[in-house]
């Protein structure tokens, strides 16, 4: 309905974002129809739909035990839904293995980031999918301009040589070089779990930047987080999990911290009366 | 030297990060932690060095300062130490050792450990010296038998570790059972009831693979052609990194690190070709066992370092669960690392068969596996995976074998005394390792 309310501020900048947005601006990237999780008795997704449109950041909130991160895990073919249907451009998909998403082209960075710390940051960028020479071996050569070079295209600065192992970067740097791995596996989705959940002031707001940076190259980001401000900060969309269900879903300028608050801990907003179409003023200085 | 602070590549975006003077950030940790990285001359690398060193990450610094002080201790109590004769001697003598360390780097590399490696080699042995010497059959297939049997008892214990997910630790405990008893019941086979369990080996390429020597022009020739090759390849690299614009480390480094090189080689093959016959006929030439040994750690170190199966092995072994996310067959690395070591380990087994002219049933493969591990922990290879070379376990290999050859020059020569003075050795080098890890960590 009010999906390309706020697609503008995502597929402005860039030409690659801009067609990517406007070719799936009526086909969602991923769309979930009624997925259900049950663990033993205890339900933890009882018929969840969210729509991820292709080069815009989606923000998943929600309490403690609303089901966000086995949502995620659903997506990333951690385990499988007992219920619903996962649509993938429009297309019917089964997520049965962690790589299943990686074929699709479902990048999912969890906190823990999943980076060797005893390898160096091209090593990490290129782990699993290296470049070889005619004879078979490792070209550490063209990996590591094109490692620097996708770091330079998300303007990331801080890192002082692309050699140095990743066990040595600072957090905020170390979601950059997650970021950035995922960016070159071609990633049409990025899936980040709390990305900013460990980090400093100003660690967060490189993170908050480089998913911008992202949105704009026409990346589709669904990012979980507890942080509201980072939240309003960076999101286009807000999908709001209650108790396995999802509460609201809609562009971001239909919230405001509080109806937000009020989604998450309540399940319903009192001041929009359920319904997603009372604006705030409050947070429309930030378009 | 340091008018170049920020070398245009080293700093993606151009920030100024070389100049310390402001506040202490992450980013600045980061960069101190591996300032050779972005150092452009021969003065400012060896600053940084200095500097990466102070912060704890020592790197080969004390192996090599404590095989110097090793040399010195033993030659100051025994003038013996250092002759041609001793020197070459122990070139034999170290070279199992070094092997086995080899061979264990494959899977601690991975946070595994196999403790059967001892008596698997002696297996490796013995197979190799029965099927020449008491079937008759050639050498070289002899050597492809006892190594294709190691591999394959590798892989085994690899394949039940990885298939039934047990602790390695606890299958090779029990391989190193079974291998003990694989070994006297196989010895006593091959060797027959009269022959007290011990087979001589026949072919005389077998037994010279330790005691046999290059001639001296072959020792010059061979030296040479690996030195040059080492520097080619060297400066190759840095042509070609530094045409790409990337970083590449000072000539005068890469210039440097040849010429120590090419002196070790040199001051090697000099002692080598002193006559170091006790009688009549002169014995000298570099021995066979250096240049196999040196063969082995290319190998292994060219398959570890510029290979895919190299990087996936230290990937599995610093995070196992991102290498499985990344796509890894994890149970294909693991299974690959064990037959590596087995096959290196029998490898081992035929060279420490050729020093000691035989092969008998009471091998102690208990002690030789210590020593492996030992030798590749000493050289620095982490136990808890992701971390060490080949080369690390060579010299490590070579910190054990001179411990032990000087122990018996200084007269020492029980193994009470040996077991002690490694066990100390051992214990100081794991401190040091973990002190500098707790050092680099804090910074």
């Amino acid at each position: 309905m009010a999906r390309s309310a706020s697609a503008d501020r995502a597929t402005g900048p860039s030409a690659a974002g801009a067609a990517n947005g406007a070719a799936n601006n009526s086909t969602p990237l991923l769309s979930l129809r009624g997925i259900i999780k049950n663990f033993g008795p205890v339900q933890a997704l009882s018929g969840v739909d969210l729509d991820v449109p292709a080069g815009q950041v989606t923000a998943l909130v929600g309490d403690n035990g609303a089901g966000k991160s086995t949502l995620i895990k659903t997506v990333s073919g951690i385990w499988q839904p007992d219920g619903g249907e996962i649509l993938w451009e429009g297309h019917p998909v089964h997520i049965r293995d962690p790589r299943a998403p990686t074929a699709l082209g479902i990048a999912t960075m969890y906190q823990d980031l999943a980076l060797c710390d005893n390898l160096d940051i091209v090593q990490n960028m290129f782990l699993g999918r290296e470049t070889l020479t005619p004879y078979r071996l490792l070209d550490e050569t063209s990996m590591e301009l094109k490692a620097r070079q996708t770091l330079k295209d998300l303007s990331v600065t801080t890192v002082s040589s692309i050699r140095q192992a990743v066990g040595s970067l600072s957090g905020g740097q170390r979601q950059a070089v997650a970021v950035a791995r995922a960016v070159m596996q071609d990633a049409k989705l990025v899936i980040m779990d709390e990305p900013t959940a460990a980090l400093g002031v100003s660690q967060t707001a490189m993170v908050l930047d480089l998913i911008g940076e992202l949105s704009r190259r026409g990346v589709a980001v669904l990012v979980i987080s507890h942080n509201l401000n980072d939240v309003f900060s960076v999101a286009d969309r807000l999908a709001v999990l209650y108790l396995g269900k999802m509460a609201i879903e809609g562009p971001i300028s239909d919230f405001d911290t509080q109806s937000a608050v009020e989604y998450i801990t309540t399940g319903t907003s009192s001041s929009s009366s359920g319904t997603s179409t009372t604006v705030s003023n409050s947070n429309n200085s930030k378009d | 030297m340091s008018s170049t602070p920020t070398p245009p590549q080293a700093t993606i975006g151009g920030d100024d990060q070389a100049e310390p003077p402001r506040a202490a950030t992450a980013e600045d940790v980061a960069l101190l932690a591996n300032p050779e990285l972005v150092a452009t001359s021969l003065g400012e690398y060896l600053h940084a060095w200095v500097r990466k060193v102070r912060q704890g990450d020592s790197g080969m610094l004390p192996i090599v300062g404590g095989l110097i002080l090793i040399a010195v201790i033993f030659q100051s109590q025994n003038t013996k130490f250092l002759s041609a004769g001793n020197l070459a001697n122990l070139l034999g003598q170290g070279a199992p050792y070094v092997l086995l360390g080899m061979a264990e780097v494959f899977v601690l590399l991975l946070g595994e450990i196999d403790l059967s490696i001892g008596y698997l080699a002696g297996v490796g042995a013995v197979i190799t010296v029965a099927v020449n010497s008491t079937h008759n059959q050639p050498w070289w297939w002899a050597v492809i038998l006892g190594l294709a049997a190691c591999t394959a008892i590798g892989a085994l214990q690899g394949f039940i570790i990885t298939a039934l997910k047990l602790p390695s630790f606890v299958v090779t405990l029990a391989g190193y059972l079974g291998l003990e008893g694989v070994l006297l019941w196989l010895t006593n086979r091959e060797a027959g009831p009269s022959s007290g369990g011990t087979i001589q080996i026949k072919s005389t390429i077998l037994r010279d693979l330790v005691a046999g020597n290059l001639n001296p022009a072959a020792g010059w020739i061979v030296m040479i052609i690996a030195v040059a090759l080492f520097g080619a390849f060297t400066i190759l690299r840095d042509r070609r990194r530094a045409s790409a614009g990337l970083v590449a480390p000072p000539f005068a480094v890469s210039a440097l690190k040849v010429v120590v090189i090419a002196a070790a080689g040199i001051v090697i093959v000099i002692i080598c070709n002193i006559n170091r016959g006790l009688g009549r006929i002169p014995v000298k030439g570099v021995p066979w066992s250096l240049p196999i040994v040196l063969g082995v750690l290319f190998i292994w170190t060219f398959l570890l370092g510029r290979t895919r199966f190299g990087r996936y092995m230290y990937a599995v072994g610093g995070n196992a669960e991102a290498a499985r996310r990344a796509g890894i067959n994890l149970n294909r690395i693991r299974i690959t690392a064990f037959a590596l070591t087995g096959m290196t380990a029998g490898a081992a087994g035929i060279i420490y068969a050729s020093f000691l002219g035989s092969i008998s049933n009471d091998i102690n493969g208990g002690q030789l596996v210590l020593y492996a591990v030992a030798a590749a922990v000493i050289g620095g290879t982490s136990l808890f995976g992701g971390r060490g070379k080949m080369l690390h376990a060579v010299l490590g290999g070579v910190v054990v074998a001179t411990i032990y050859n000087g122990m018996s020059i200084i007269g020492l020569s029980s193994a009470a005394d040996q077991d002690m003075v490694i066990a100390l050795v051992l214990l100081a080098a794991v401190t040091v390792d973990a002190v500098a890890r707790r050092g680099s960590a804090s910074a």
